[in-house]
């Protein structure tokens, strides 16, 4: 039956579509050549501007940087006062504290309300109106968190971390910082992992549950290590925005630049640390050796998660060869 | 191998998505030990009847089910539905080899029912490999990504991970149309040699397969409401040479459909 109509002559009518289509084609073949240079030359030229201006930023702060950084200035602590003095060890202890307690706070969470988001939500939503609406409001929050700027959540973890839970957190702390810093990180870990989930194809779970799997072993075992590079990535943006931030910072830790020895001490990140060099004392040239250093922080911060998760990636998805 | 048993009963089986109905009073037995396989146009309700079997249809909200489907006389309806899934093994339409090296792929049904064993995991992952003809093309290359075979051999790397966990049946949803020939008639031969070992289930749009390759043909079809229904089931040969009915001989002879 298809043999027989195959066997029939195209039609005339879409015998001039094709030949029209031919003739406006070579006649303005050059034009259209044309056109597509200009436009992969625009391009280009995007591109390259936008590589440039990062490689000028960051080397400039680079070099200017690295005329004050030696082993001293690593070493020792800020002196305090308008000149400036010291070096910037114990900020650099403060950035690490505050990245490793606001993520051990903020990925559990984030990453869990994302499973729940994925895999969850939608059944319990079916079962109950009232858990339907709860959900509907979970997920505008999430929406409209992302987006409240850093300094609403300073207030919000001075209010509530500093002074209304002074005795728990000690005040201006390392850990009222994480606190309030890792309800700013929450939003972008729920949001970058519940899209990594969602791109795990639907194939794949039904798969699991084929085989006899349990929901539960499908997620652990199937959905998470499949979503790991899209959840990673989550979790790198969100480091570097608690590296870089001041704001939520500054009312939250204190800005002591003493070393910080317990979760109860203040602190100063590196971030702070900056803006306090550049704005309250005589010396910029250190503001620029500390922004050099918290650039490093972070390419190494990053590097570092980002092979740690490809390593693990690589053992679990076997060779590509 | 004959035997003759039945190994599931369907009993005026109706099936719903929400409001449409999409299978109408189905009565079929399957027997044990062969391959059966389901015709009929698109949207006629095959596949949803397959994923009756193993319950896949749970997965859906708003579906539900009537009437009875009897597995060695016990209720679908009255097993665990992971202990059934593990009874009842899915190959799938398109390939779905999970993004793990090709052990892990074999392995992964065993170790959801809680086998730890290395060396007994490594025993099944061959035994399921070589059933699946799957060994000699891998053998030297477990710890590779499932994803880096080729479609036909990413279809018999999913062969072999639902043979891992020993089903008793075993459900294909047109498991050759997304390969090539060649590799389409790897399958075919490859169910062939399971039948010995399992009750094999198989939906299929081409005719010649399942002239070729089944036991057993269910021809459905679906009605003006759109719900599908069963016209006719018997032994292959019967239904391709001397159908009973006018409506399955205008279907194999290419009249419609």
């Amino acid at each position: 039956m298809s043999g027989k109509e195959l066997s029939t002559p195209i039609p005339e009518a879409l015998m001039e579509g094709a030949t029209a289509r031919k003739g406006a084609g070579s006649g303005s073949l050059t034009r259209r050549k044309l056109s597509q240079a200009i436009a992969f030359g625009v391009f280009w030229l995007a591109g390259l501007l936008a590589v440039a201006a990062l490689f000028w930023i960051v080397g400039y702060v680079l070099v200017e940087g690295f005329q004050v950084i030696n082993v001293e200035f690593l070493t020792t602590r800020p002196q305090g006062g308008v000149s400036g003095e010291g070096g910037l060890s114990t900020t650099i202890v403060a950035t690490l504290y505050l990245v490793v307690f606001t993520m051990v706070l903020a990925t559990p969470i984030g990453v869990g309300a994302a499973i729940y988001l994925t895999e969850y939500a939608a059944d319990a939503s079916r079962r109950s109106k009232f858990l339907a609406r709860l959900i509907m409001v979970a997920r505008a929050g999430v929406e409209i968190l992302a987006g409240v700027p850093s300094i609403i959540y300073g207030l919000f973890g001075f209010a509530l971390f500093v002074v209304a839970m002074n005795t728990f957190t000690g005040g201006f702390s390392i850990l009222s910082a994480s606190l309030a810093g890792a309800c700013m990180v929450l939003p972008v870990i729920i949001r970058t992992s519940e899209e990594a989930l969602l791109a795990v194809p639907r194939s794949y779970r039904e798969g699991s549950l084929a085989l006899g799997a349990t929901k539960w072993q499908t997620i652990t075992q199937l959905v998470l290590p499949a979503a790991l590079p899209g959840i990673v990535t989550g979790l790198i943006l969100s480091v570097g925005r608690i590296v870089a931030e001041t704001a939520i910072f500054w009312v939250t830790i204190g800005g002591s630049y003493r070393l910080p020895t317990s979760l109860k001490s203040a602190g100063r990140p590196m971030a702070l640390h900056v803006y306090m060099l550049a704005t309250e004392t005589r010396a910029f040239d250190k503001a620029m050796g500390t922004a050099a250093i918290l650039i490093l922080t972070i390419v190494i911060l990053n590097l570092g998660i980002n092979l740690t998760s490809r390593y693990y990636s690589k053992q679990v998805m076997g060779r590509t060869q | 191998m004959t035997n003759s048993s039945t190994k599931l009963k369907v009993r005026d089986f109706n099936f719903y998505y929400g409001e449409f109905q999409a299978l109408r009073g189905i009565d079929v037995e399957i027997p044990a030990h062969q391959i059966t396989s389901i015709i009929g146009p698109s949207g006629c309700g095959k596949s949803t009847f397959l994923r009756a079997f193993n319950r896949m249809n749970d997965l859906i909200p708003t579906a539900h089910a009537e009437g009875q489907i009897l597995m060695d006389g016990h209720d679908l309806y009255g097993i665990d539905v992971v202990d059934l899934r593990k009874r009842v093994g899915m190959v799938f339409q398109r390939p779905n080899p999970f993004p793990k090296t090709i052990y892990d792929n074999v392995a992964y049904g065993p170790r959801s029912h809680g086998l730890r064993d290395g060396a007994g995991l490594a025993e099944i992952v061959e035994r399921s490999l070589r059933q699946a003809a799957l060994w000699d093309e891998v053998k030297n290359d477990l710890d590779k990504s499932g994803l880096a075979l080729s479609g036909g051999q990413q279809q018999r790397l999913c062969i072999a991970r639902a043979l891992a966990v020993e089903p008793e049946i075993i459900l294909m949803d047109e498991p050759a149309s997304a390969l090539d020939p060649v590799a389409t008639l790897k399958i075919e031969e490859l169910i062939q040699t399971l039948k010995e070992l399992y009750t094999i289930v198989i939906v299929t749009h081409n005719m010649q397969q399942a002239a070729r390759a089944s036991d057993y043909t269910t021809f459905f079809n679906m009605a003006e409401n759109r719900a599908g229904y069963l016209v006719e089931h018997g032994p292959t040969k019967e239904i391709f040479t001397n159908p009973k009915e006018k409506l399955t001989e205008d279907y194999i002879t290419g009249r419609f459909g």
